[in-house]
């Protein structure tokens, strides 16, 4: 077991917008029933093939690290969750998608995990301007993922889209938007029906995230 | 003539007044979330605006400003919509959003707040029953009535607030009580947070591989559902599930190990950062703030027991007491009344700024700490209930800084309150308070040094 490569893969966004919940339907293949408030960092892992039927088909552990909290918290918090993001291999910004501040948010988490980097161990400083040079040879896979899409009414929801693909393209990440939600999803919870058909834009799956 | 000038300055005053509420509300309070209901800013910005001219009037009173007859209306006026919001249309919101967060009683929304609200008014109305402020010469629904219970609570409040800010001050300033955190104590506690994760992260492997292999074997590890899978998963279960439920409470007891760790680690960034601002001159300054503070809150507490046990209240106000003392014993001469007017403004402006910008301050901490996306709205409009009940009991309680010819209006206004019973209410939910809240720190203090 311990011979299976260690993948560590950021789930990272404001509160509320349902990581804690896309962590566990990733990793248990069911709908969190109650989900509540994640204080400090909670881990879960899944067991992914990758290039499965292929020759290099190959078993990874992903861990998936749902780190708590919001933007704007003191910076002890700060520089405590600093501590969980060394040696990270792709990270995942969740936004809500009937929260505009959710979506300008993922600018400063993204920044903060990046930063932490080329800073050594001490009190976090970050300046906070969105600088779209230092994703352009940001090495780390990004995957933005947005929930709650059916909370959108409609003939709002082309709106809503279009403005979260222009957030994608400038993370140069790939893009989901999803519905976490029981009715989607078969009694066998032993597979992970249905979450392919939520791609409703971009391409990426979850094959981007893995560390080439 | 005159009545539409001071009206209009009034108007204009309070408009000013609602900017700012709104202002405060976006930047401020919703920093990180999205205003859906424009009802509860607006609420919120009205409350703020109309307490606000409360104490803008009370200013007026000193200075002298606009017409007294004009005055004297606007303040029943403004009394009036307040006590209106307060006790009319925030519970009646508060019940309403708190309805609407409950997916069962979506449909008949209006009809369970309705009922929130009138439960509402009843324990409100049964809370003036201990308290000796029912005159009988009034009648049921009169203004008299409703403020006295309004500034039950609200007092309540502000001797709560003030009590836990007069111990929890000097503590948060003054270097005395912050424990020493070095660097390595600080590294090894994230060591260990580390290590924890990496033990939750093994034994998770575990499990989902263990969930794997019995997948492929074909052993569908079903969670008992219902009364007869129940029964069935006590007597008959796979061993690979049996593995699995030990292994889960393992990972649950090391899940809230990590979360101790996680806050015990951010508690020491915290200090560790105060240690380094004390450091600096604004730091020290604090410091020595906090010194003189904190002999002011003993002092305080000592006034409010002697308060208590010799059964006295203030009838001078400490501007008059103060002038009395100078020309008395030290035998300086001086143009009382006028002097008297000025000192008397200065003080009860620094009153009320301090008051606004204390509570305003603590409201939004409290508000970051507790509040999440759904139950935002709920807890601004409580905020903002509490912040019309705060504002209108320090109007009850400031009376007894202000000299006597200015009490005039504020008495003729709230009619025949007993300030009194207020005023050692306040002392008396005060000094609990302190007393309380004191060995309490003092013992969170030496635990961790």
């Amino acid at each position: 077991m311990a011979s299976l490569d260690r993948v560590k893969v950021l789930v990272l966004g404001d509160s509320g917008v349902g990581k804690s919940s896309l962590v566990h339907l990733l990793c248990q293949n069911q709908v969190l029933g109650n989900p509540s408030w994640t204080v400090g960092c909670s881990v879960d892992v899944r067991v992914h093939d990758y290039k499965e039927g292929t020759p290099e088909e190959k078993t990874y552990y992903i861990e998936l690290w749902d780190v708590g909290g919001s933007v704007g918290s003191a910076s002890s918090v700060k520089s405590t969750r600093a501590v969980f993001y060394n040696s990270v291999n792709g990270i995942i910004l969740v936004h809500d998608l009937t929260n505009k501040k959710s979506s300008q948010n993922l600018y400063r988490w993204s920044l903060e995990a990046l930063n932490r980097d080329l800073v050594p161990t001490g009190v976090l400083v970050t300046n906070g301007d969105y600088d779209r040079e230092q994703f352009a040879d940001n090495q780390i896979p990004l995957l933005v993922i947005g929930t709650k899409l059916d909370q959108i009414h409609e003939n709002k929801r082309h709106e809503v889209l279009t403005r979260t693909a222009f957030l994608a393209e400038d993370f140069n990440a790939e893009e989901i938007n999803l519905v976490i939600e029981k009715r989607y999803f078969l009694r066998d919870g032993n597979q992970i029906p249905g979450f392919p058909d939520r791609k409703r834009f971009g391409g990426g799956t979850l094959k981007s995230l893995h560390y080439d | 003539m005159s009545f539409l000038i001071d009206s209009s300055i009034m108007i204009t005053s309070q408009i000013l007044f609602f900017g700012f509420g709104w202002l405060f509300f976006m930047r401020q309070l919703f920093k990180d979330y999205e205003v859906r209901q424009y009802v509860v800013q607006v609420i919120f910005s009205v409350t703020f605006a109309f307490s606000c001219t409360m104490f803008e009037l009370i200013i007026f009173e000193i200075l002298g400003v606009l017409n007294s007859s004009s005055r004297y209306f606007h303040w029943k006026m403004n009394l009036c919509v307040i006590l209106l919001i307060l006790v009319f249309m925030v519970p009646f919101y508060i019940g309403y959003f708190i309805v609407s967060n409950i997916r069962l009683l979506h449909k008949q929304r209006l009809l369970f707040s309705c009922l929130l609200w009138l439960t509402f008014m009843y324990f409100f109305w049964k809370l003036g029953d201990p308290f000796p402020i029912l005159s009988p010469k009034h009648g049921i629904l009169s203004i008299e009535q409703l403020i006295s219970r309004v500034g039950v609570i609200g007092v309540t409040l502000m001797a709560l607030l003030s009590g836990f800010g007069a111990v929890n001050c000097p503590y948060t300033y003054m270097s005395y009580f912050l424990r020493n955190v070095t660097d390595t104590d600080i590294l090894a506690l994230e060591r260990r947070l580390l290590q924890t994760m990496d033990m939750i992260i093994s034994k998770k492997k575990r499990m989902a591989m263990t969930r794997r292999t019995m997948f492929q074997k074909g052993e569908v590890h079903n969670k008992p559902s219902g009364f007869w899978g129940m029964i069935k998963s006590v007597t008959t279960s796979a061993p690979g599930s049996e593995n699995l439920t030990l292994i889960q409470q393992e990972v649950d007891a090391l899940e809230e190990l990590s979360r101790q760790l996680f806050l015990e680690t951010a508690d020491l960034y915290a200090t560790k950062e105060r240690i380094e601002y004390s450091k600096t001159f604004k730091g020290k300054y604090f410091n020595f703030l906090g010194y003189f503070f904190s002999i002011y809150c003993v002092w305080k507490i000592f006034m409010a027991t002697i308060n208590i046990v010799f059964d006295r209240v203030g009838k001078t106000d400490p501007v008059t007491r103060g002038i009395e003392i100078t020309v008395n014993y030290l035998g300086i001469q001086f143009d009382v009344k006028f002097w008297s007017q000025h000192i008397s403004f200065i003080l009860v402006g620094i009153i009320i700024v301090t008051s606004i910008r204390g509570l305003l301050i603590t409201l939004t901490k409290f508000f970051y700490a507790i509040s999440s996306s759904k139950s935002s709205n709920v807890i601004v409009l409580l905020l903002a209930q509490i912040m019309g009940m705060y504002f209108v009991s320090s109007v009850l309680l400031i009376r007894m800084s202000m000299p006597l010819e200015y009490r005039t209006i504020i008495t003729e206004v709230l009619g025949e309150l007993q300030f009194n019973f207020y005023h050692r209410w306040f002392d008396v939910i005060f000094l609990t308070k302190s007393v309380t809240v004191l060995p309490l720190l003092w013992i969170l203090s030496t635990t961790f040094s």
